[in-house]
């Protein structure tokens, strides 16, 4: 009996398939379970013009600084235990992001769900009276055709948010691309992959189809292989994000990059040098090194 | 020793000031954005609404009421990101978030200071606000009561006061509850004339020109301002022994500020 393909690619196999212009959404969450080893990939690539789609982290910010990011759809960017994300306040504040799509973030939902649903928008509340209509114009609002008992509603029709790729990190997949997340929270990883063409997924370590479900509930597989494209077993490759429970945040890392991108163009040269001029086999050295480092 | 109603700090008044503002919400998802709501909130849970539903911040409810950022708890159900948004549409929600600034009529900004194409300082961004405020009840939390924070108009609208959701319309005002704002100096709402900001209570040992002087815009306050409450005995206890032992509230409210009251 003949399988299912295999997916499995390389980082660069994936990069590959990206184009100048794309709209590319991010999965994860802020500072959590973030593709980043897919982001350090772009950030070697000679990929220009990006629409980035994100609830934000490090990822917008090391795109922005990178000068990638010809225009970015958020609805915040936050490291958590560093707050505001260094390179993003500094690329707002320096004006250097094109263009900026500052949403709410059940309106960031909404519109990947409209997108999942191949609709142009889905109806919601969340925006109405507030700046994001003010600052996005383009953002309509529908009057309801029922009468609920509260006349004809107007409210917001939030647009679908298209993707070209979708890039998620996960923590298990077989090789034809069903994953599970083993830690405490799905995020919108799978409504990322509905709303895009394609998806590729990174993941901390690719096992057969029947390791997925040997010791871990059958409910946590989130990604079905009919979602996912190519698949990358790429360990440690959320870092420094959290990839719960095979690691936490690298908190020391976090305050390294945090430092380098609110100091001198200088300090972020040589954070850049130290570690994001190889490639990932030489990230995560660099990465070792600095924890190997006391202090 | 001095006697327990005249031991408790700012932060301890803050804390059940904070609790106050979650006493009447029954069984529904308290949801604080950082450390003083949560204390507070796990505080209204211990003592005036045991039905609360509370979470770890993180992706779980929780059964019990633990202390500050402890992790092993009984697990009541699951809350994950997305089903929070869900919750947020469907109202059963109270949050208390932060407010880099808050207006007269009570509208937030979290997003940036300045103006948005250009600011002058780029902050979260508006995060959940637009629609926590037109879904569900929204209280503040200001730890520094300043003109910087309450401003005649905020640079960006995050969060909708009572008067832009009007004025955006019934899908907009029907679910609006602006209920509280809690700062270190004061207690306030929004049920001044039109909806503007008003002054509910001043801390113990705060005067209502303190109160004035450090608020941007044209306040409303009524013939007799109260004194916010005191914690009482056992909400001290708790506050001190169950939920914050390490003193975390006193990086937020520092101590100092509760002995001015005293001199």
């Amino acid at each position: 009996m003949r399988g299912p393909r295999d997916k499995r690619m390389s980082i660069e196999q994936v990069v590959d398939q990206l184009e100048d212009g794309m709209t590319i959404g991010i999965g994860g969450w802020g500072p959590r379970r973030k593709p980043m080893a897919l982001v350090r990939a772009i950030l070697r690539s000679d990929l220009r013009d990006l629409t980035i789609v994100s609830w934000g982290g490090a990822d917008v910010g090391l795109l922005v600084r990178a000068g990638k990011v010809r225009k970015l759809v958020y609805a915040f960017v936050s490291l958590d235990s560093v707050p505001l994300e260094p390179n993003f306040q500094r690329a707002r504040q320096q004006g250097t992001i094109p263009e900026v799509v500052e949403l709410d973030e059940g309106m960031f939902q909404t519109g990947l769900r409209a997108a999942a649903q191949r609709l142009p928008f889905l109806p919601m509340r969340a925006g109405l009276g507030s700046d994001v209509l003010v600052n996005n114009p383009w953002i309509k609002t529908v009057t309801s055709p029922y009468d609920e008992g509260h006349g004809h509603e107007e409210l917001v029709a939030v647009p679908a948010l298209r993707l070209d790729v979708a890039l998620v990190h996960l923590n298990r997949a077989d090789q034809h691309g069903n994953a599970t997340y083993l830690g405490p929270d799905p995020y919108f990883d799978d409504l990322f992959a509905m709303a895009a063409d394609r998806t590729f997924l990174s993941v901390e370590q690719v096992v057969d189809t029947a390791g997925l479900t040997v010791d871990t509930p059958v409910q946590r597989l989130l990604l079905s292989r009919m979602l996912v494209d190519g698949v990358v077993e790429t360990p440690n490759g959320a870092h420094f994000t959290t990839c719960t429970p095979d690691y936490e945040r690298d908190e020391r890392f976090q305050r390294t990059y945090a430092a380098a991108a609110s100091g001198t163009d200088e300090e972020w040269a040589a954070f850049e040098q130290r570690f994001l001029s190889g490639d990932e086999a030489a990230y995560q050295a660099a990465v070792r090194e600095l924890q190997e480092e006391k202090g | 020793m001095t006697a327990p109603e005249t031991t408790s700090t700012r932060a301890d008044i803050c804390a059940a000031a904070i609790a106050d503002a979650f006493r009447d919400d029954g069984e529904i998802f308290a949801s604080p954005m950082g450390l003083l709501p949560m204390l507070g909130v796990r505080l209204a849970k211990l003592t005036s609404n045991p039905d609360l539903v509370i979470s770890d911040g993180e992706s779980l409810f929780l059964a019990g009421v633990p202390p500050l950022f402890a992790k092993a708890d009984v697990v009541e159900g699951w809350i994950p990101f997305p089903k929070v948004f869900d919750v947020v549409a469907h109202g059963k929600r109270h949050v208390m978030m932060g407010a880099t600034q808050v207006d007269r009529d009570g509208n937030q900004n979290i997003s940036a200071i300045g103006d948005f194409d250009r600011p002058k300082r780029q902050l979260l961004g508006s995060r959940g606000a637009p629609g926590n405020t037109v879904n569900n009840r929204t209280s503040y939390w200001v730890p520094k009561h300043s003109t910087r924070v309450f401003v005649e108009h905020v640079d960006i609208v995050s969060g909708v006061g009572p008067r832009r959701a009007r004025e955006a319309g019934p899908a907009a005002a029907r679910f609006n509850d602006i209920h509280r704002i809690v700062t270190n100096l004061a207690v306030l709402d929004v049920g001044g004339p039109d909806d503007t900001v008003r002054l509910l209570s001043v801390h113990p040992g705060v005067t209502v020109d303190e109160v004035r002087e450090a608020t941007g815009f044209a306040l409303d306050v009524p013939a007799d301002v109260p004194t916010t409450r005191e914690p009482t005995t056992e909400e001290q206890v708790l506050i001190r022994e169950v939920l914050d032992p390490k003193g975390l509230r006193f990086k937020e409210v520092p101590q100092a500020t509760a002995q001015e009251k005293t001199s």
